[in-house]
């Protein structure tokens, strides 16, 4: 379930701009790894590479390997769509779909995938809203659109809805950016669980929440505006936030920039 | 138990059958060739049905193979890109054919003579003639209808952003929004009744009361967009100089924006120039030239065509005339049109994005 | 809604302009400002005069016309106005008009929605924008030019098609066919479709370019196909957008004038079949009748004008409600 993903030589475009150059990681399963770094420095676009995301955007394009288990996300015959579905994301703002129901929104992965009957759909959907520490605040609403609840319960939501087809990685692009403290900590606590399941990536500008939530962590840098982000350095969490082995990271992390 | 079924078909791997790129444009022309194999078989004669048989072929085809190969969902996919192309090119064909017959047979009658000759001593069934009487009138009664319309409008639009709040300006807004539905037709009659009433011949001045009223509504709305762009630290610059509100309006507001109103105003008069309704109820149409659009019958180009068209019994030198006119009528109207686009982008306001 | 109020808040360095701009709003402390917000205002005021003034003159000489009427002016089936006992009535026209836009739409629409999602979603971006204008061009073409094309181009163009239809659906009674000229509601409904294509497409078109990203993204990130997106995302979003865009389309279709009457080939009677000429519409009727007609003759046709003029103000006044309403319920969301 929980799958390993090995990077090698990563670069991604905008256009003719490149936005990230030569990146390199493994990330493990069942662990969680947190991408820190000045804004613009590209692990957003990183991230996004994870689950073929950022061809999306207009002139997006990549060179270099992402493997997913020994498997690249890239090589040839490689459908985009079912990468997409092995390896869920939770986006920045909380993003249900307002249109549809509570229900409706953690089935929607599920539906567009096969035929399941009405009650294993109720089975997972309710697993799906416990596993995103939500099923108690929702349960007797599950028809209401998910567009009336709070940002954090919302956020909750959609990663409720991100697991509810058992993706092999969670990528999460700074889940908590939009939300109050007390739903943070609700979906820091949430991560902490879901790590027993899911290998986990998020972006965050939040040094402390790096530090309380993830394994392992990735610094970012980009030289000068307009050059290209690179990675830095990437090591056990304890370690990036005592004794870094780059200057540039002391630096960042003690906030003496970015 | 539902846990496992999720595992089981989540272990599918990210590979999947995919088509080649080209596979689109093979199954395209296949269709194309089968569509007119079939068509010439049947002996159908019109390409209506060949394109509607190809374009059938081509929307099963792609299922058929996708299905196959990828999957129900792909194809499905497949069959929702291959039916939106199909949509845009069934636009595509009347516009080509519309364009590519009005400039084959337009230009065959179309020279300096038929430019600047009337049809006054012309029959409908013969050749000959021209349209400088129907040019005359229709510049008369459209510039009319401008210097009517266009500053309505723009005030109407100035009141409606600067000044409007309250019922008043909701109403305005409203009915604004109601009379951009109003048909053509209607608003010639509602001239026409007045017409009735006061007991008047028809008379070009008329056509441009009617074609006024359609102008306005149009004006504001393209106007009032133009006015909201203008961003209002400008206003509040301009005004904290201690500058009165209509003169705030006037130097810095319009300036700001007279490169977006005047691109409104003009696409307003490309569409009232080729209005035919009102003019054939108000203005009557006119042989002759007839300079003067306060007294009298006048022509008008669109109603000419209508009049070529209509009262020539099937005439080919009165058709070959209407193409012409035709012609003549889009290109004033691409002319304008072009020239209001290049405005707008040569003034574009700077809004800081 | 006046724009200055929307404003955040001023910087303190401004502040006495709100006083000022109040001062100035409320009416008239200066010459200028009374004149020309009495000039802007009386226009206004004067589009609102010409409304009403619409309805007030169409109905007085409505009413002249119908209380001569010595037919029913609802369920007749006639149009005689220049003789001693005239006859007339509009039931035809209603008929023909709601067919002929009916078809128009059934057409139209999901191929308008189409084009729409090509420009935003599917067409390369390269082509987009080229696309986009063509279909402006096609808003930009004047509508006796569609006329005379749909007379002199369309209508033979239509003879194969039309034995299709007869010989493969003949049976219904709908698509059944005497072999006459193809001048008939069907090929006027076409023709309506290609004219209000644009506005459809360009209204539809502005509704699915506001779709969030996030939503789309939401759909991506699920695994979904480009179809799927759309459907989960896309075409939810866009609806009650693409409901308005064609109650406007239905209003020119309603209202078009000269399309029809050059295409059709008019009769006062009804047509079981699309397919064979005859029936009309309210404002071909007008454009067709209205040259051998006397004054009392107009006052009739201007009856079945008013008949026409309420009509599309229901439609249009419609589909400003439902645009209003989903401002209101975007804006609440955002």
């Amino acid at each position: 379930m929980a799958k390993r993903i090995d990077v090698s030589g990563l670069t991604a475009f905008y256009g003719s701009h490149k936005a990230i150059e030569d990146i390199s990681m493994t990330v493990e399963p069942r662990s969680v790894t947190a991408f820190i770094g000045p804004s613009g420095c590209g692990k957003s676009t990183f991230l996004r590479t994870l689950n073929r995301m950022h061809e999306v955007t207009p002139g997006g394009r990549v060179e270099g390997k992402v493997l997913l288990d020994d498997e690249d996300l890239y090589g040839a015959g490689i459908d985009p769509v079912s990468v997409r579905r092995e390896v869920g994301m939770v986006f920045q703002r909380p993003n249900p779909f307002p249109t549809m129901s509570i229900f409706d929104n953690v089935a929607a992965g599920l539906r567009l995938n096969g035929n399941y009957k009405k009650s294993e759909l109720n089975d997972i959907v309710e697993k799906s809203l416990k596993g995103a520490n939500l099923w108690n605040e929702v349960k007797d609403r599950l028809n209401k659109p998910g567009s009336g609840l709070s940002g954090g319960q919302q956020q909750r939501l959609c990663i409720a809805r991100a697991i509810a087809v058992e993706p092999d990685v969670l990528l999460m692009d700074e889940p908590c950016s939009a939300l109050d403290p007390i739903s943070t900590l609700a979906i820091e606590d949430l991560i902490g669980e879901l790590k027993e399941r899911f290998t986990i990536v998020i972006v965050t500008h939040n040094m402390q929440q790096a530090a309380r939530v993830s394994d392992r962590t990735a610094f970012f840098n980009l030289a000068a505006v307009g050059q290209p982000g690179r990675l830095i350095e990437i090591d056990d969490t304890e370690r990036i936030f005592s004794n870094p082995s780059v200057q540039a990271t002391e630096d960042y992390i003690s906030g003496r920039f970015g | 138990m539902s846990t496992a079924a999720v595992t089981d078909k989540r272990h599918s791997t990210l590979r999947a059958a995919s088509l080649p790129r080209w596979t689109p444009w093979v199954i395209a022309a296949g269709s194309l060739v089968l569509g007119i194999g079939i068509s010439m078989a049947a002996g159908l004669d019109s390409q209506v049905q060949w394109g509607l048989i190809a374009a059938v072929l081509f929307v099963l085809g792609t299922f058929g193979v996708a299905a196959r190969v990828e999957g129900r969902r792909q194809a499905k996919d497949r069959v929702a890109t291959s039916l939106v192309w199909v949509a845009f090119l069934l636009a595509v064909v009347p516009l080509v054919s519309l364009i590519w017959v009005t400039v084959v047979r337009g230009v065959k009658v179309l020279d300096v003579y038929f430019l600047t000759h009337s049809m006054g001593v012309v029959a409908d069934t013969e050749p000959g003639g021209g349209i400088y009487h129907a040019i005359i009138g229709s510049l008369e009664q459209v510039g009319l209808a401008t210097l009517i319309g266009a500053p309505i409008g723009v005030l109407t639009a100035i009141y409606l952003v600067e000044y409007g709040r309250g019922r008043l300006a909701k109403a305005v807004t409203f009915f604004v929004d109601v009379m951009t539905g109003i048909p053509s037709i209607v608003a010639g009659l509602f001239i026409l009744s007045l017409m009735l009433i006061f007991e008047m011949q028809p008379f070009g001045f008329a056509g441009s009361l009617a074609l006024a009223i359609l102008m306005m509504p149009v004006v504001v709305r393209s106007t009032e967009e133009m006015l909201k762009l203008v961003p209002n630290e400008l206003r509040e610059a301009s005004l904290a100089l201690g500058v009165p509100k209509w003169r705030t309006i006037l130097k810095v507001v319009l300036p700001t924006s007279v490169g977006g109103i005047t691109t409104g105003i003009m696409l307003a008069v490309a569409r009232i120039a080729g209005e035919t309704a009102p003019v054939l109820l108000l203005v009557f149409g006119n042989p002759f030239i007839n300079n003067n659009p306060f007294e009298g019958a006048q022509a008008s180009l669109p109603l000419y065509i209508y009049q070529q068209f209509a009262n020539s019994a099937g005439s080919g030198a009165a058709f070959d005339r209407a193409w012409a006119a035709s012609l003549t009528l889009i290109a004033f109207v691409m002319i304008l049109n072009l020239v209001a686009r290049g405005i707008a982008r040569w003034k574009a306001p700077k809004t800081g994005r | 809604m006046d724009i200055s109020t929307t404003t955040d808040v001023p910087p303190p360095a401004s502040q006495p302009t709100i006083a000022e701009r109040k001062r100035a709003a409320r009416g008239a402390t200066r010459p200028g400002d009374r004149i020309f917000l009495g000039l802007s205002r009386g226009s206004g005021i004067l589009l609102l005069v010409i409304m009403a003034a619409i309805a007030v003159f169409l109905t007085y000489r409505a009413v002249l016309a119908i209380s001569k009427d010595h037919a029913n002016f609802l369920t007749t089936f006639e149009w005689n106005t220049n003789v001693l006992e005239p006859k007339f009535g509009i039931a035809v026209l209603v008929f023909g008009t709601i067919v002929s836009s009916v078809i128009a739409m059934v057409i139209a629409v999901p191929v308008a929605v189409a084009i729409a999602l090509f420009i935003t979603h599917y067409a390369p971006r390269r082509m987009s924008g080229p696309v986009a204008y063509v279909i402006d061009l096609l808003a930009a073409v004047p509508s006796i030019v569609y006329g005379l094309w749909g007379a002199l181009v369309l209508v033979p163009h239509m003879n194969g098609l039309f034995g299709w239809l007869n010989d493969f659906f003949g049976w219904t009674g709908v698509f059944s066919w005497d072999e006459g000229a193809p001048r008939s509601m069907l090929t006027v409904g076409i023709l309506l479709a290609i004219m209000i294509l644009p506005i459809i497409t360009n209204v539809s078109r502005e509704v699915f370019r506001q779709v969030p990203q996030m939503h789309e993204e939401a759909a991506l990130a699920l695994g979904a196909t480009r179809w799927e997106v759309v459907r989960m995302s896309v075409l939810p979003f866009g609806r009650s957008g693409v409901i308005s865009a064609s109650m406007l389309g239905l209003g020119r279709a309603l209202g078009e004038t000269m399309a029809v009457a050059t295409v059709l080939s008019p009769s006062f009677d009804i047509q079981a079949s699309l397919l064979n000429p005859g029936g009309g519409t309210f404002a071909q009727n007008i454009a067709s009748k209205f040259s051998e007609a006397n004054e009392f003759g107009r006052d009739a046709l201007i009856a079945s004008g008013l008949v026409l003029f309420v009509i599309t103000l229901l439609v249009n006044g419609a589909a400003r409600l439902i645009i209003a309403r989903r401002a209101e319920y975007s804006g609440a969301n955002a």
